[in-house]
């Protein structure tokens, strides 16, 4: 099996640009650590290790999108978002693309920082502002809750893909000429669909979820409660 | 944590393990959407090995370590796919969850009640009968234990 997920491989994005990000990501990585503390209870901790794994595990199901010979897989950040807040979600991507790059080869160990970029920051940043936003204008209903999730994981797809775009025009390793825009709308195209797939599975879940124990939603806590405090609000708008 | 919290955990788990230990295997195994849009201006063979053209893929270069016991999703040494593959996804959702839970518990306010200060009118929530929010739900769980 080749190496599949959507991770950028080594020798994409040249080293300095790499490395740039790594430490972009790493700081960012910091104030999420900081600002998470103060989500992670003794109940959401446990929880949010379950939602790493669980996003492990579906990263592992690429599925095909409808044209032909191209696959995609969740990302997570938009699951992650809802369930357990931007800080900590953004957090669970990140172990999660740390253990594919140690221990299983996916996504070079130097392209660690875009990665994490793209898909822990980007991805789950974009979705958490969606959410946000959708959660108070729609009606309260399950209903509502689905299209929120599905339109916030769809978008942050292809927001996160966008991120490559703009890394790969800060340092790619192919002279592009002026087709920087081709790639950026291939790479939005392509990233649609496969948005598609990750709302899909996203609205499932967390209906799912948020029939069984609604109380474990972080988005469902923190956003849907009258006068909620503006801290979470703040944040995903960062 | 409460009896209802750990069920959660447990059935929550299983599913992460059923999804990553055997239904992996019927992942599509096409280029994904970054690999294939790297892809473009390079031609390519019935197994996505590039044949001809120019295109942003073919400066791809092997991953530091192509050479873990894990590397590509299979375990080494493993001969049958279906395992290799299952293992793998089953050994990565155990780390995974190992180091998140682990870290996160670690990480997190101590000395603090379940019903996190973040959230002040929680509870307080009549004006809302469209659907049994999640803070009645969570009130009653709460003092249930």
């Amino acid at each position: 099996m080749e190496t599949l997920a959507m991770h950028i491989s080594n020798g994409i994005i040249d080293g300095p640009v790499a490395a740039i990000f790594a430490a972009l990501a790493l700081a960012a990585l910091t104030v999420c650590v900081l600002r998470g503390r103060r989500d992670l209870d003794d109940r959401l901790a446990p929880m949010a290790g379950l939602v790493a794994a669980f996003i492990f595990a579906v990263q592992m199901l690429n599925f095909p999108i409808f044209t032909a010979g191209v696959s995609g897989h969740l990302l997570g950040g938009a699951l992650a978002a809802i369930l357990v807040g931007p800080w900590v979600g953004a957090l669970c991507v990140a172990v999660v693309l740390v253990v594919q790059a140690l221990i299983f080869g996916d996504g070079g160990v130097a392209m660690l920082g875009l990665n994490i970029t793209n898909m822990a920051l980007l991805g789950t940043a974009a979705a958490y502002v969606l959410i946000a936003v959708l959660l108070r204008v729609l009606p309260r209903t399950r209903a509502g809750l689905a299209v929120t999730a599905f339109v916030a994981a769809t978008l942050s797809v292809v927001v996160a893909s966008q991120g490559f775009v703009l890394e790969y025009w800060l340092g790619g390793t192919t002279d592009l000429g002026n087709n920087l825009t081709g790639l950026a709308g291939t790479m939005a195209g392509v990233h649609l669909l496969i948005g598609i797939g990750e709302g899909l599975i996203t609205a499932t879940t967390v209906l799912t979820v948020a029939k069984v124990r609604p109380d474990l939603v972080y988005a469902l806590r923190s956003l849907r409660t009258p006068a909620a405090p503006a801290v979470p609000v703040a944040g995903g708008a960062r | 944590m409460k009896n209802r919290s750990w069920a959660f955990l447990a059935g929550g788990l299983l599913v992460a393990l059923l999804l990553a230990g055997v239904v992996s295997n019927y992942a599509s195994s096409h280029p994904d959407g970054l690999d294939s849009s790297l892809l473009k201006g390079c031609t390519v063979d019935a197994d996505d090995n590039i044949v001809g053209g120019s295109c942003p893929a073919q400066q791809a270069r092997d991953h530091e370590l192509a050479d873990s016991p894990l590397a590509d999703y299979g375990v080494r040494g493993v001969r049958n796919s279906f395992v290799s593959t299952g293992l793998s996804g089953v050994l990565g959702v155990l780390v995974t969850f190992a180091i998140g839970a682990g870290g996160f518990w670690l990480l997190r306010r101590r000395g603090t009640t379940p019903t996190d200060g973040t959230d002040p009118t929680d509870g307080t929530n009549p004006t809302d009968d469209t659907t049994p929010t999640s803070d009645d739900v969570r009130r009653r769980a709460d003092a249930a234990s």
